[in-house]
């Protein structure tokens, strides 16, 4: 460090830092020469913690990982733990699952997409955004009956099967009769048609944001060529999802290792070209079309096939609680499920999905014991944080700001 | 695998990759062989485990037809460490070959020495950086050749691995208000573990 450098602290506790996020910084005058980013303000242990709990008690620690896209988290631990006892969900699960994952991803990108526009200046896209998340938050209780941490998937299957009916707004003093009429529009029918209204109006909803960034001038200058990264690098950094593909690497886990229902579904790998933020603001536009369409599809297809949502096998699942009243079996099964858990057999797996971030991959390394032994996650900021300090040398302080956004990080699952 | 046959390899599957077992002064050379001819670009995760307890349970069901099941509040009876760590901690890499499309896991036992070391990866793949770094704050292994080995996840100035199994999930230090010093300090931990659900290892056959 030379003189005239100097040494900047940024965050712990600054709004552009997306959370716990630290960064010493060394300047020479306003450009980065050095970056040493502090993590682990927000480490809780989670891993250590899944050692002393049954494994079905850790699935809504899962939602805590990364905190604004919850179900893909759970996903992916459910399927490491399904691979370990080499059970399938029935099909009707994996549609709402994919459904779920999907709805999932364009609420991750559209709080991704308002707070790296608030960061860099865009101030209404922010609220345009978070309209739009509360619809699907309300998909979300629907179904789990919590907003955010909904621990809805479980080995085997889903929670419950899709609601058959919306909850509803109530007039009271403060709302009318004719406001309530309005606010329920959409609310008269079952969860699906709630949803497909949701997606009917969402894609000009995305024109609206596109008028309002893509073509922008100030939105350019702050992103394009900023945090370039070649597709080289990318690969050596461990970039996955809209990181890598925004560097020009077509890699999605949804095509290229298909898992649930993906390769029974019509969608397109948007890529781009340059790897700076403006392809990957791009690339995220495009992939929020892209689960739009999935949605759809998944829709028609649960409409038309029902069916179980959850395997039948007793020994991974509680039995209904109407069976437990007049069957023995079902009683000890029950009894059994709840003091004890299942127990897993010796081996060890990891299972990655495409998680709206990249790749969420669980290491589950299991002694045969209804804990698990070991429990690893991959998160897949924290591969991405790892970079900021090779993309933002040579740049300019505001454009930290920039490079942040744009890689996408929950202190949730870096922390863990 | 042709030019892998040079090593010393055990391959095998786990539930959901092929897996290969590799000897730790090997690792260097197999991983860049892996890279260069086997294509695999990136380096997903570093995972360090900690061996020490493994198999072990609260409850031995066989035996307990005579004794009854004790209520499994005393905490797991950790063995005495043994000085040379002898199969105590492995890493596992995961391994991603996009133009292939494959998986890889590489299993790699730590040196049996005090801190376990295991070669760094670093200048193969530049994203075991951080990996690295988190698996000797958590875990205490020393990845030899590592540039900027420091503690990543936990408190300035903590002491300890907290992931290894040794390592009581309360942890060891407390923090307080003292009213009397009229500050912050540490003091052993008040508070102890108690499963709420008992360890058992049960066959799938039972």
């Amino acid at each position: 460090m030379t003189e005239s450098n100097l040494k900047l602290n940024f965050g712990p506790q600054h709004p552009a830092a997306h959370g716990v996020l630290r960064l010493i910084m060394e300047m020479d005058g306003e450009v980065i020469t050095n970056l040493d980013p502090h993590i682990g303000l927000l480490h809780r242990g989670t891993e250590k913690l899944a050692e002393i709990k049954p494994y079905n008690h850790s699935i809504g620690y899962m939602d805590r990982m990364d905190y604004v896209s919850m179900m893909c988290c759970e996903h992916s631990y459910v399927l490491a733990i399904e691979s370990l006892l080499k059970i399938e969900p029935p099909k009707r699960a994996q549609y709402i699952r994919v459904m779920f994952d999907e709805i999932t991803r364009i609420m991750n990108h559209l709080l991704w997409l308002g707070c790296h526009g608030l960061d860099i200046g865009a101030m209404a896209l922010f609220l345009y955004c978070f309209r739009e998340r509360e619809d699907l938050y309300d998909a979300y209780e629907a179904v789990s009956g919590a907003r955010m941490h909904a621990t809805y998937y479980r080995p085997g299957g889903v929670y419950r099967d899709l609601p058959e009916e919306m909850p509803q707004y109530k007039a009271n003093k403060f709302i009318s009769e004719k406001k309530v009429k309005k606010l329920n529009y959409n609310r008269e029918g079952t969860l699906l048609d709630f949803i497909e209204d949701f997606t009917d109006r969402f894609p000009s909803l995305v024109d609206e944001y596109e008028t309002l960034l893509t073509d922008n001038r100030i939105w350019k200058q702050r992103t394009v060529d900023i945090g370039v990264v070649t597709p080289e690098r990318a690969m050596q950094l461990g970039f996955t999802g809209p990181m890598l593909r925004g560097s020009g690497i077509e890699w999605d886990l949804r095509r290229n290792q298909s898992y649930e229902v993906y390769d029974e579904l019509d969608f397109l790998i948007p890529i781009g070209v340059n790897g700076d933020c403006y392809d990957r603001y791009l690339v995220r536009i495009e992939e929020m079309r892209q689960s739009n369409l999935i949605i759809q599809q998944c829709i028609k297809w649960l409409r038309d096939n029902k069916g179980p949502v959850m395997i039948e096998d007793h020994k991974y699942r509680a039995p209904e609680r109407e069976s437990m009243k007049h069957d023995m079996e079902s009683l000890i099964y029950h009894f059994k499920h709840f003091t004890e858990g299942y127990s897993v057999p010796e081996g060890n797996t990891y299972k990655a999905i495409e998680h709206p971030k990249g790749e969420f991959g669980v290491f589950l390394l299991s002694d045969g014991a209804n804990k698990p032994y070991r429990l690893k996650v991959r998160a897949p900021s924290f591969a991405h944080l790892a970079a900021i300090d090779e993309m933002s040398k040579g740049h300019m302080l505001a454009d930290v700001v920039s490079i942040i956004g744009t890689l996408d990080i929950v202190f949730g699952e870096i922390d863990r | 695998m042709t030019k892998l046959g040079a090593f010393d390899i055990e391959a095998s599957m786990n539930q959901s990759n092929p897996e290969i077992k590799v000897k730790n002064d090997q690792l260097i050379e197999i991983a860049q062989t892996l890279r260069e001819d086997q294509h695999y670009e990136l380096l997903l995760d570093v995972i360090a485990v900690d061996y020490l307890t493994f198999g072990n349970a609260d409850w031995k069901t066989n035996t307990a037809t005579n004794t009854g099941y004790s209520r499994a509040v005393q905490p797991t009876i950790i063995p005495e460490i043994d000085a040379t760590f002898e199969d105590r901690f492995a890493v596992f890499y995961q391994l991603l070959s996009v133009s292939t499309n494959q998986r890889l896991t590489v299993k790699v036992f730590a040196s049996e020495s005090n801190p376990p070391t295991v070669p760094s990866v670093i200048g193969i793949w530049s994203s075991a950086d951080w990996f690295e770094r988190e698996a000797f704050d958590l875990m205490g292994i020393h990845f030899e050749g590592h540039p900027d080995l420091r503690r990543i996840l936990t408190d300035y100035g903590f002491i300890g691995h907290p992931f290894r199994k040794d390592f009581p999930t309360n942890g060891n230090l407390e923090v307080v208000y003292d009213e009397e010093k009229g500050e912050v300090v540490y003091q052993p931990v008040s508070i102890s573990t108690r499963p709420s659900v008992p360890r058992v290892i049960r066959d799938q056959d039972d």
